[in-house]
């Protein structure tokens, strides 16, 4: 006689719910509380290096959609000139093929996910918003050197320990929380 | 001699005879009707706190500290919603539906006891009321689903009538044993009977209750009329505004009031050592209502022909089982010891169960399980 | 006086919580019974075929990303398996096991969140996804470690894949899979024996073993029908041969055998990847491939066992630096059209979760 079905699969499932409210919760607190991105990430921005561009276009070939678009008149040493340099970030899916294809180094993508503007004009960007500055850092995504500058990400996997990753904290709520932060 | 009837007494003796007998009544009404909105309001906050962390994530935590803000800002913005009828659906019974399914619940409030003599209305048949008001809601959800004009909410509607009618008969079966084991059916002889909380007498009657209240309030698992992966919220699909807060606050005051009574009928009501009788019922309470957010928190939802063989096949044989047993414990065993009552009524629990157990069938002949 | 019935039409329309996507179902019911079923697909059409006529070889690999969207490595693994084959291309060592350790790893996040979701249909209300997607969490950060992003990822290319990992992958992923098996274990606690789960899907919705291979069902459909067919073993690309692991198969067909067979399946990923880990050779990652690759005129069939099914890329080349005909074989397509049989005679009820049990993803149905 097999005692079986009698209540015991939902008595256990409850047990492990239960057993789920002494572990820490693992929600991140987004406006206070950032997770530090990965060194390689291929965030909603490009940064154009002004000194290392040739005119080349290989980017603009290489991008499935066509969303760079590059004029060049020949200048004075045998060189292309770039009058016009524009990335429709608004088409683009940030699929990094044109940072992989450039010869010279002269893009890379950018480190910030947070590119959100009121108009889808303003998603185009010029030939001076792309280049580098203090709010548009460059990832280090197929850029070697940028990618040996930047800090370490956060990773789950090494949070959920037991040394304050699991212990109970009821009531040290809400605030301070998070991945390795 | 209720508070109430104390204080009517007194005020007699100052006014004249109608006022003296209706400012009491207003009175204890509002008061009454403040805890149940508070509490509700409470709860609100409390299940979703509750589910977050079964959930490993926190609940609302930004408006007001730990976010007990949140149903209240929940609350202004179902208020500010345009309310919308549908065209070809009977405004009428589109505008009552609401009105039916709310009032029944804060009805149940008048023959709750929160203390030892302060009760609204002493009725000497006060779990009987409250069996009578609490069906009236499931001809309120089955008009919802009908006004509509919407084929999800006629199918949730007519799942309710049948949820709600095959769960009556458990319920009140699981209630008779409490009456009998009590000796009267009003709700403060209820409590003063029990000296060892009922729930040790009677684990089983325990079990069909909570079971058929947790149907009754269309909680998971039990959850089909709003199964908001089928049917797409169900009998409230095409309601908003006001209307859907009396639905959402409902379906709250409906838990409140269950847990209530199962506190009321089967933990002891506001009796323990201590603290004031209104702390240890609200204690109960919550405990309660905890129990039933962490089986909404694990538990899938039943098909509507299970719960029906749940309802029919199950609880009721094993309630009619149990009433047999306490009537023959009460008729033929009053005098001996309290104990000797509750190992009998566990070994039966135990027995029924793994006997129904056997008929729980899967697969329906398809399968070999 | 007899009470008269008719059936009516439910329109489970493209905006529903539970169709896991823009999918419309035109459900006739009579009550609660299934009488017949028509499903309308093509709300989440992008043309990617025709796109893929006009881009480069390359180029068409973050197309591919956005098909099977849950498990876009296993996309790109197809195709670029089917543009070697039309080049003849050879990749190196450590790419390869590059690669099965991304389409295994992709495999065990793509089962747990359809089984997640199973459950979510069936009403738990989200606890056992959130608890499946903390592991799924994990893996995210790692392949962003990796490749920059978290959902389309853009890794493989034509000769191996595009980046190498960085030295805290390692340690990381040997910890990911050596706490997974007891995580698999905790969700087995949460869910196999629980009786409402086995009410609800024992003996629903049966898929016969004939009708199975018939309508040409893949993947964990076929599979927990009964028949023992995995490509993986039967037809092995890549490097399979070399790795020992069981093929796991069902008995009946119902909806419990298809998430009996998801979860054993990720215990047996959990197996590859601790034996790829181990054998992880040192070398380059991508093979010298030209950067408009001209294959020879032919045609080529790259497949391999996604997660959902038999994925397979069908390419015509005419000696050009773009393809003159690419055409998708989606696995759910396939296995979709075994819905309405599976389904007539039963309850809405199970028809929402047999949905979820075939485990669909719009994008790789309407491409």
């Amino acid at each position: 006689m097999k005692f079986e079905r009698y209540g015991i699969g939902i008595a256990k499932g409850m047990a492990l719910t239960f057993k789920h409210l002494f572990r820490a919760p693992i929600t991140v607190q987004y406006p206070e509380e950032k997770l530090v991105v990965s060194r390689r990430i291929r965030g909603n921005e490009l940064v154009w290096f002004l000194d290392r561009c040739t005119g080349c276009a290989t980017c603009a070939k290489a991008c499935p959609q066509g969303n760079i678009q590059i004029v060049t008149h020949v200048g004075n040493e045998n060189n292309y000139v770039v009058d016009k340099f524009e990335i429709d970030t608004g088409r683009c899916m940030f699929c990094g093929l044109c940072v992989e294809a450039c010869p010279y180094d002269a893009l890379a993508m950018g480190r910030s996910y947070e590119r959100a503007q009121h108009r889808r004009r303003q998603l185009i960007l010029s030939k001076e918003e792309l280049q580098l500055s203090d709010a548009r850092q460059p990832s280090g995504y197929a850029r070697p050197k940028i990618e040996a500058t930047l800090p370490k990400q956060n990773l789950l996997v090494y949070w959920d320990r037991d040394e304050g990753g699991q212990k109970l904290r009821w009531l040290s709520l809400s605030k301070k929380r998070g991945r390795g932060v | 001699m209720t508070l109430l009837e104390q204080f009517q007494l007194w005020l007699g003796g100052i006014w004249p005879g109608w006022a003296a007998y209706i400012v009491p009544g207003i009175v204890g009404i509002v008061i009454v009707l403040a805890f149940v909105v508070i509490t509700v309001i409470i709860f609100i906050w409390y299940e979703r706190r509750l589910l977050g962390r079964f959930q490993i994530r926190l609940g609302p935590n930004r408006l007001g500290p730990e976010g007990i803000f949140q149903p209240i800002a929940t609350a202004l913005k179902i208020l500010l919603k345009e309310d919308i009828v549908p065209a070809k659906g009977d405004k009428v019974i589109h505008w009552l539906a609401p009105v039916i399914v709310f009032v029944p619940v804060l009805m149940v409030f008048a023959v709750v006891p929160f203390g030892e003599r302060a009760i609204l209305a002493d009725l000497n048949v006060g779990i009987l009321y409250v069996v009578a008001i609490s069906s009236v809601s499931a001809v309120g959800i089955y008009m919802a689903g009908w006004a509509s004009n919407n084929k999800y909410a006629l199918i949730a509607a007519l799942r309710a009538v049948a949820q709600m009618v095959s769960y009556e008969l458990p319920v009140v079966l699981a209630i008779l044993g409490v009456v009998l084991m009590a000796g009267s059916m009003s709700m403060t002889q209820i409590v003063a009977s029990q000296n060892l909380p009922f729930i040790i007498f009677q684990p089983l009657g325990f079990i069909i209750f909570f079971l058929g209240t947790v149907a009754e309030m269309n909680r998971s698992p039990f959850d089909l009329l709003e199964a908001d992966s089928e049917i797409v919220a169900g009998y409230h699909i095409e309601y908003s505004g006001m209307k859907f807060a009396m639905f959402y606050l409902g379906e709250y005051g409906h838990a409140l009031a269950y847990a209530c009574i199962i506190s009321t009928l089967f933990l002891g009501g506001w009796q323990g050592p201590f603290l004031p009788p209104i702390i240890w019922l609200l204690i109960k309470v919550v405990a309660v209502f905890s129990v039933i957010v962490w089986m909404r928190a694990t538990l899938p939802r039943l098909r509507v022909d299970q719960l029906m063989a749940f309802a029919w096949k199950g609880l009721l044989p094993m309630a009619i089982i149990n009433l047999f047993v306490i009537a023959a414990e009460v008729l033929w065993l009053p005098e001996i010891t309290p104990w000797v009552i509750v190992a009998m009524n566990f070994v039966f629990a135990g027995v029924l169960i793994v006997l129904w157990s056997k008929l729980f069938t899967l697969g329906g002949g398809r399968v070999e399980v | 006086m007899a009470i008269i019935t008719e059936p009516f039409i439910l329109n489970v329309g493209p905006q529903h919580p539970s169709t896991h996507g823009v999918f419309r179902m035109r459900v006739t019911l009579d009550g609660e019974v299934v009488v017949d079923l028509e499903p309308v697909i093509g709300y989440l059409h992008r043309g990617i075929e025709k796109l893929g006529e006009t881009r480069t070889y390359t180029q068409i690999i973050p197309l591919t990303d956005r098909l099977d969207y849950v498990a876009s490595m296993t996309n790109n693994f197809a195709y670029v398996l089917a543009v070697e084959k039309l080049a003849g291309i050879e990749i190196p060592e450590r790419a390869e096991y590059l690669r099965i350790i991304m389409a295994e790893s992709m495999r065990i996040s793509s089962h747990l969140m359809a089984v997640g979701f199973f459950l979510n249909d069936l009403g738990a209300m989200m606890t056992p996804v959130l608890y499946m997607w903390r592991e799924r969490e994990k893996l995210l950060d790692l392949y962003e470690m990796v490749c920059g992003q978290r959902l389309t990822y853009n890794y493989m290319r034509i000769g191996g894949v595009s980046h190498d990992v960085p030295e805290e992958f390692m340690p990381a992923m040997k910890k990911w899979v050596a706490e997974m098996p007891r995580f698999i274990d905790e969700y087995d606690q949460l869910l196999a024996q629980n009786e409402i789960l086995l009410a609800r899907s024992k003996g629903v919705c049966i898929l016969p073993r004939d009708t199975a291979i018939n309508i040409a069902a893949s993947g964990p459909v076929l599979r927990a029908s009964g028949v023992k067919w995995d490509l993986r073993k039967v037809d092995p690309y890549s490097i399979y041969d070399r790795f020992d692991f069981d093929v796991p198969v069902g008995t009946v067909g119902d909806n419990y055998d298809r998430y009996w067979v998801r979860m054993q399946e990720a215990r047996q990923s959990v197996r590859i990847l601790e034996q790829a880990i181990a054998q992880f050779p040192e070398g380059e990652v991508c093979a010298e491939v030209p950067h408009l690759l001209r294959p020879p005129v032919g045609e080529a069939y790259g497949h391999i066992e996604a997660p959902k099914g038999e994925l397979g890329f069908y390419l015509v080349s005419d000696n050009s630096i773009a393809p003159y005909r690419f055409h998708i074989r989606p696995p759910t397509l396939i296995n979709l059209t075994a819905l309405k049989d599976m389904v007539i005679g039963w309850k809405v009820a199970d028809l929402i979760i047999t949905f979820g049990s075939i485990d669909v993803c719009l994008g790789e149905i309407d491409r």
